[in-house]
C-alpha cells in the first residue's frame, strides 16, 4: 500500500483529480451556489474536449484552452437563455442543450466521433521541455495542473466576493432578495451558468491534451462523477471562505480519484467505474438522511423501553 | 404636499378563464402624500398583500395606473422598481439570504445606492463596513459584532430587524410592511415596531403597513385604511381618525362590507375585550 502512494498510480490519480476537479468546481457554482441542476455538463465537457482537441491538432495548443472556454460560455449562455427568457424548466433546458451538443461536438471534431492528438504539441509536451531536473520530469503534469487549478480557485475567490459574485451567490439562496436589491436574477443566473460551463469546457480541453485524444462519449456520466466529487469535498470542508471551499471541492475530486485508483488496484474492471460513482453519489446523499432517521428511531425505541 | 404614490383604478384577476379565477383587486384608488404613514386592516383575502405586490411589480396589473413620485411605474420591471421600494414580509426568512453573512447581505442591499457609481467587480470596502456596523449598532441587538455570521443563525426578530435596516439603508420612496411583526413573539414584535416607527420618523418615509392588530391600526401612523374584497372601503385620517375607537372601526367594517370582520388573526385591544 505504501508503495502505491509513492508510485506513479498515485500521481496519476492526483492529476486526474485536479483535472476533473474543474468540473466539480463548475457544479459548485451551478448546483451549489445557483441551486440549478445543470444537466448540460456532460455535453459541455465533450464540447470543450472536441474544440480543444481540434485546435491542438491544428497546432494551437495554447489557443485551444481559451477557445474551448469560449465555446463553454456559449453553451452555458444557451442553457441560461432557455430557462430565464424562454420559460423552459432548468433541468429540461440542460437536457435539451446536452442533446443538441452531441451533434455540435461531432461537427467540432470534423464530423468524426473521435480525434487523435498524437504527434501534436500540447501544453504538457511543451512544458516538459522547460527543465531537465529529475523531479520535474516525474511531476511536470501535476505541476501544470496544480498551477491552473490554483489560479482558477484564486480567481473564483476574488470574483465570488465582488458585487456581482455576491449577487450570484444570493440568487440560489434567496432569489426574492436579489430582486429586492435591484438586480435581475435572470442576469445573475446567466453569468453563473456561463462561468460554470466555461470551467467544464476548460476541463474537457485539458483532458484532450492530457490523454492526447477526444471521444464523443468522454462526457458521459461526467455530471455524476463531478457531483460525487463535490459531495465528498463538501463533507471534507463545509464552512469557510470561498477559497477554502473551492480547495475543498478540488480535494474531494482528488479523493474520489484515489478511491477509484485503489478500487482498480483490487482488479475492479474499468466498466464498473460509472456504477461506483453512482453509488458514491447515492451514499453521499442518503447517509445523512438515514443517520437522521436512525436517530429518530433510536429515540422512539428508548422511550418505549423507558 | 406632493403625492408620493398614486394608484388609479388598479385591477388584477388571477387565473382568468379558469375555475380558479380570483379577482384580487377591483378598482383600487389610493393617494399617499409624502411622509404619509398609513396602516391597512382587512379580512383574509381582502387584497392587502396583492396590493403590495402590484406596487412592487411581482406581477403586472390588468388595468389602472401606478405612479411613484411622479413616475409612471405601471410597466416597470420588478428589479428596477425595487431601487425605490422597501418591502418587508411576515416571514422573516423572505428578506435575507441565510447562507451569506450579515455583511454580505447588507452589501447586496446597499447595491441600490450605488447602482451606477459602483462597478460590478468591486468588493466590500472598509468604508462600507464601517457604515454597515454603524447602522447595525443602532438596532441595539449586538449584531454589529456578528457581521461575519451567516444570517441563518439569527433569530426571527433579529432577521426582521436586519431586513428593516437593509430595506431603509438606502432611503426608499415608499416602505411596504406586510404584517412584518406578526410572526414574532410579543416582546420582539414591539421592539421591531418601535424600531420601524423610529426609522420612518427619522427618514420621513412614506409607509404602508398591513396589521391585524386593531389597536395598532389606529395608533401607529397618521392614517388608517380598510380593505375588503379587493377595494379600499375606508380611509380615515386626522381628527376623524383620532376620535375612532376599535369598536368604531369594527362597526365601520360592518356598515361598509355588510358583514362582520371575519378574520381569525384579528387582534383587539384590551379595552374592547369583555
Amino acid at each position: 500500500m505504501l508503495q502505491f502512494f509513492a508510485g506513479s498510480q498515485f500521481i496519476t490519480s492526483m492529476e486526474l483529480g485536479l483535472l476533473y476537479g474543474l468540473v466539480a468546481l463548475a457544479l459548485y457554482i451551478s448546483f451549489g451556489l445557483l441551486n440549478i441542476a445543470d444537466l448540460s455538463t456532460d455535453g459541455c465537457f465533450t464540447l470543450g474536449c472536441a474544440v480543444g482537441a481540434s485546435l491542438t491538432v491544428a497546432g494551437h495548443p495554447f489557443l485551444a484552452i481559451p477557445a474551448a472556454m469560449a465555446a463553454g460560455i456559449v453553451s452555458g449562455y444557451v442553457t441560461a437563455f432557455l430557462q430565464t427568457k424562454m420559460g423552459v424548466e432548468s433541468i429540461l433546458a440542460g437536457i435539451i442543450v446536452n442533446t443538441g451538443l452531441y451533434t455540435i461536438n461531432f461537427l467540432a471534431m470534423g464530423s468524426s466521433s473521435n480525434l487523435n492528438v498524437f504527434g501534436s504539441d500540447t501544453i504538457f509536451s511543451l512544458a516538459k521541455k522547460v527543465s531537465k531536473a529529475k523531479w520535474y520530469k516525474k511531476t511536470y503534469t501535476l505541476v501544470i495542473l496544480l498551477a491552473i487549478v490554483l489560479v482558477i480557485c484564486i480567481i473564483l475567490h476574488w470574483f465570488l466576493n465582488t458585487t456581482l459574485g455576491l449577487s450570484i451567490r444570493a440568487t440560489g439562496d434567496n432569489e426574492n432578495m436579489v430582486r429586492a436589491s435591484s438586480i435581475n436574477p435572470a442576469f445573475t443566473i446567466t453569468v453563473g451558468l456561463c462561468i460554470s460551463s466555461s470551467l467544464t469546457a476548460l476541463s474537457g480541453a485539458l483532458l484532450a491534451q492530457y490523454q492526447k485524444s477526444c471521444d464523443i462519449n468522454f462526457g458521459t456520466g461526467q455530471v455524476t462523477i463531478a457531483l460525487a466529487s463535490l459531495m465528498i469535498g463538501e463533507t471534507l470542508v463545509h464552512r469557510g471562505s470561498i477559497m477554502v471551499r473551492t480547495i475543498g471541492v478540488i480535494l474531494g475530486s482528488c479523493l474520489y480519484r484515489l478511491i477509484v485508483a485503489i478500487a482498480m488496484k483490487f482488479n475492479m474492471p474499468a466498466e464498473f467505474l460509472k456504477l461506483a460513482s453512482a453509488l458514491i453519489v447515492t451514499a453521499a446523499i442518503v447517509i445523512p438522511y438515514v443517520k437522521d432517521k436512525a436517530a429518530f428511531y433510536r429515540r422512539r425505541m428508548s422511550r418505549k423501553a423507558g | 404636499m406632493e403625492d408620493m404614490l398614486k394608484i388609479e383604478n388598479v385591477t388584477k384577476t388571477f387565473n382568468p378563464g379558469t375555475v380558479n379565477k380570483k379577482t384580487a383587486l377591483r378598482g383600487v384608488n389610493l393617494t399617499m402624500k409624502k411622509g404619509d404613514f398609513a396602516t391597512i386592516v382587512g379580512s383574509n383575502g381582502a387584497g392587502k398583500s396583492t396590493l403590495f405586490n402590484a406596487i412592487t411589480g411581482a406581477f403586472f396589473t390588468d388595468s389602472g395606473k401606478i405612479i411613484l413620485d411622479g413616475e409612471d411605474i405601471t410597466f416597470k420591471k420588478e428589479h428596477l422598481r425595487s431601487r425605490d421600494i422597501g418591502h418587508l414580509f411576515q416571514d422573516p426568512l423572505m428578506g435575507t439570504a441565510p447562507h451569506m453573512t450579515i455583511e454580505e447581505n447588507m452589501s447586496l442591499a446597499y447595491l441600490k445606492a450605488s447602482y451606477h457609481r459602483k462597478s460590478l467587480f468591486s468588493s466590500i470596502t472598509r468604508k462600507e463596513k464601517e457604515f454597515f456596523r454603524e447602522k447595525l449598532s443602532q438596532l441595539g441587538m449586538g449584531l454589529e459584532d456578528r457581521m461575519d455570521n451567516p444570517v441563518g443563525l439569527l433569530s426571527g426578530g433579529q432577521r426582521q430587524a436586519l431586513t428593516l435596516v437593509m430595506a431603509t439603508m438606502v432611503t426608499p420612496k415608499i416602505l411596504l410592511l406586510d404584517e412584518h411583526t406578526a410572526a414574532l413573539d410579543p416582546a420582539t414584535a414591539e421592539k421591531v415596531l418601535n424600531l420601524t416607527t423610529k426609522v420612518v420618523d427619522e427618514n420621513h418615509l412614506t409607509c404602508l403597513m398591513v396589521t391585524h392588530n386593531m389597536h395598532q391600526a389606529l395608533e401607529v401612523g397618521n392614517r388608517t385604511l380598510m380593505m375588503y374584497n379587493g377595494t379600499i372601503i375606508l380611509d380615515k385620517e386626522g381628527e376623524e381618525r383620532s376620535r375612532m375607537s376599535v369598536d368604531d372601526l369594527l362597526e365601520q367594517f360592518r356598515v361598509q362590507a355588510g358583514k362582520e370582520l371575519d378574520n381569525d388573526r384579528i387582534l383587539l385591544s384590551g379595552e374592547v375585550e369583555k
